[in-house]
């Protein structure tokens, strides 16, 4: 007889459940990652991104400039950080990407309200997410016409109703047509070399574990800096043919623009991965097997994806958000790439994001070395 | 200054894991070109010494020698100097033998690598296969390839941890064989096992069970100095009669082997009476045997009170 037991079924079920109870770091990743989630989702991540930092470059100083200025502000989207004296200033502050947009006031503004000649309020947007700037741009109407509406009472109330009073010119830089592939294209860089770099490598140590063979390298007098990064190279060079691929794929496909140096990008490419790998080999250390090894990448994965700018605006993060999403490795090389290939961004440009990359990798390797045990004690 | 001519002599070696006091105040001295057993039940610290002594797990105190090396401060260099094989086969499984051989010769940084490397693959008799994954091997091979690969780098000493645990009695043999063949090319071997017929092969023997250091010495003065006396008991009925025995004047221990019966005490006397009276009332047929080594460390490892 093969029929179905209840008891046999209880048994299986009861040793599932002592195992997942023996199993410490599964158990708290089954209670952690929604608790996670709901945080990462529930309150850092906004669509809609407002307080984005904003510069002013005003020629004029009329109060309808003043009144344009107070709605900025008011509409909760722009953060008015600056006010600036040069166009060159704009650029700069653009290209580092201290700020999402400049305003431009050009001279005699109000006057030539008055006169019906329709002057341009030019504001300047960094594109290269468009969807951090779209609900700013999309306000825009609305602010001006808000502001004509609270200067131009009594015998030029006609003015203010008029829709083409001024002319507002949004110009969408570093992403004039605001394709999203081109902020996610070279996004995707760093998350595939994020996933593949740190879970390799995260197996790679673990499996020595699992296997026993550990143990005979432990034997041997092979060193633990020799061990850690001797194992790191196979990994590096895969990590270098994943860039080619997807940039290839950037090029060709989704023809995504490459302002700056192919030089530049594999440089930044080697440091991210480099950050990376030392993370894998430091969780490797860590698992005590190759499962838990996954379930740490993937911990770190989320918030990685999350919180980085990859698949939402940074700049809409509450503070502490963003205060952790400075410590992924994900969000510098975001900027990084993002910089290189829209901006084309040079070495000034770059360094605000390359030193945190190598800093991190730098703690961590430390705390790898120290963790990687030489003895089996 | 160690003695020029052992080469191993520690003294006292402790390590704890938590609260597991698992080797206590271990004193081993193993002499150049000596074949040295190492006994004991499963968990009694045989492979924690091991490891201890080859630089692979810091003694929590205690001193002494691997080599003249420092066993504390010259890790290093003693894990260049000793060859050690695993108790699990510990070779990588998904490379090939020559690949294997290879890393490991890479790993002591040894010259002419590839000569090497064909040579222990010659003398193994596995020359043709060298492409093989190890993986592949069956478990008698695996040693094999195991000592070769621990011993590539020409150690003065190897330590191995239950090196024919799994293995047919026909590659047992070959192994002893070769060992007993390094031993007298002057390279000494402490060698941990369960199995008697090879602790009968070593020259001298080490039991430790649950941390001690219980005896140590050659096969005969262990033997000698456990001062047990043995009946052997053969004929119908064993069963029955091991459990009427138990408990009667001097008998100690009784384990059946094969088809006889082995009962073993301190009390020679009282063990010799218990004998003659069964032997008269009870159709089996007792004999007094020498004790072996299995009855003594059977003895040592149920606790006989020592007298």
């Amino acid at each position: 007889m093969n029929g179905f037991s209840y008891a046999r079924w209880v048994g299986i079920m009861l040793k599932e459940f002592i195992q997942l109870k023996r199993d410490r770091l599964t158990f708290g990743m089954i209670i952690g990652i929604p608790v996670m989630q709901l945080l990462l989702f529930g309150f850092a991540i906004n669509s809609d991104p407002k307080s984005l930092p904003t510069a002013v470059l005003s020629a004029d100083h009329s109060s309808l400039a003043r009144s344009i200025l107070a709605g900025l502000r008011n509409s909760g989207y722009f953060r008015i950080v600056r006010e600036l004296d040069s166009e060159a200033e704009a650029d700069r502050l653009l290209g580092d990407g201290e700020v999402q947009f400049v305003v431009h006031i050009p001279e005699n503004f109000a006057r030539r309200v008055v006169r019906g000649e329709r002057p341009a309020l030019l504001i300047e947007a960094d594109a290269t997410d468009p969807s951090a700037t779209a609900n700013a741009v999309a306000a825009l109407g609305g602010i001006g016409q808000t502001a004509l509406a609270r200067e131009f009472a009594g015998t030029l109330a006609p003015l203010a109703h008029a829709p083409d009073a001024l002319d507002i010119r949004v110009h969408r830089r570093f992403n004039p047509e605001g394709v999203t592939q081109y902020n996610i294209v070279p996004g995707l860089l760093g998350v595939i070399l994020t996933m593949t770099m740190v879970l390799m490598t995260g197996l790679a140590m673990t499996r020595e574990r699992e296997r026993g063979t550990f143990e005979n390298l432990l034997a041997t007098p092979a060193l633990p800096i020799e061990v850690m990064t001797g194992k790191i190279v196979p990994y590096i060079l895969i990590g270098l043919v994943q860039v080619s691929l997807v940039l290839l794929a950037a090029h060709f496909i989704f023809h995504v623009p490459m302002h700056g140096s192919l030089f530049a990008v594999y440089g930044v490419v080697l440091l991210f991965i480099a950050a990376n790998l030392t993370l894998g080999i430091t969780f490797s250390t860590l698992a005590r097997n190759q499962l838990q090894a996954m379930q740490m990448t993937f911990f770190f994965f989320l918030p990685s994806i999350l919180l980085s700018g990859f698949m939402f605006p940074f700049r809409g993060m509450p503070g502490w958000a963003q205060v952790i999403g400075n410590l992924l490795p994900l969000t510098h090389f975001l900027r990084l790439v993002r910089g290189i290939l829209l901006k084309g961004s040079g070495a000034a440009e770059l360094w605000p994001d390359v030193w945190p990359l190598g800093l991190f990798m730098l703690v961590v390797l430390g705390a790898g070395l120290k963790l990687y045990r030489r003895t089996l004690d | 200054m160690p003695d020029d001519d052992l080469v191993i002599d520690v003294q006292k070696l402790n390590k704890r894991f938590g609260d597991k006091h698992v080797v206590k105040d271990l004193s081993l001295s193993v002499r150049r070109g000596e074949i040295y057993g190492f006994l004991g039940p499963n968990g009694s610290g045989k492979t924690t010494s091991i490891r201890m002594l080859c630089g692979l797990l810091t003694p929590d105190s205690g001193s002494g020698t691997c080599l003249g090396l420092d066993v504390i401060r010259d890790t290093a260099a003693i894990k260049r100097e000793v060859g050690y094989m695993t108790q699990r086969f510990s070779l990588w499984e998904d490379l090939n033998l020559r690949e294997n051989l290879d890393f490991v010769a890479r790993m002591y940084g040894m010259r002419e690598r590839r000569r090497v490397v064909s040579e222990a693959l010659e003398s193994l008799g596995l020359a043709a296969r060298e492409k093989q994954l190890a993986g592949a091997l069956s478990g008698g091979w695996k040693q094999r390839l195991a000592l070769a690969a621990c011993m590539l780098h020409k150690p003065r000493l190897l330590l191995l941890d239950e090196p024919t645990a799994g293995v047919d009695p026909k590659a047992r043999r070959d192994f002893w064989q070769a060992i007993h063949r390094l031993a007298a090319d002057g390279i000494s071997v402490l060698v941990s096992t369960h199995y008697m017929d090879e602790a009968e092969r070593c020259h001298r023997l080490a039991y430790i069970a649950y941390g001690n250091l219980l005896a140590s010495g050659t096969a005969e003065s262990i033997i000698a100095e456990q001062k047990l006396s043995t009946w052997s008991v053969s004929g119908p009925g064993l069963a029955a009669l091991a459990e009427s025995l138990r408990g009667q004047p001097g008998v100690d221990l009784v384990t059946p082997f094969g088809s006889t019966l082995h009962v073993t005490g301190r009390d020679a006397q009282a063990l010799a009476a218990t004998a003659a009276r069964h032997a008269q009332q009870a159709p089996q047929h007792w004999e007094r045997i020498q004790p072996g080594l299995e009855d003594v460390f059977i003895a040592l490892m149920e606790g006989v009170p020592q007298t």
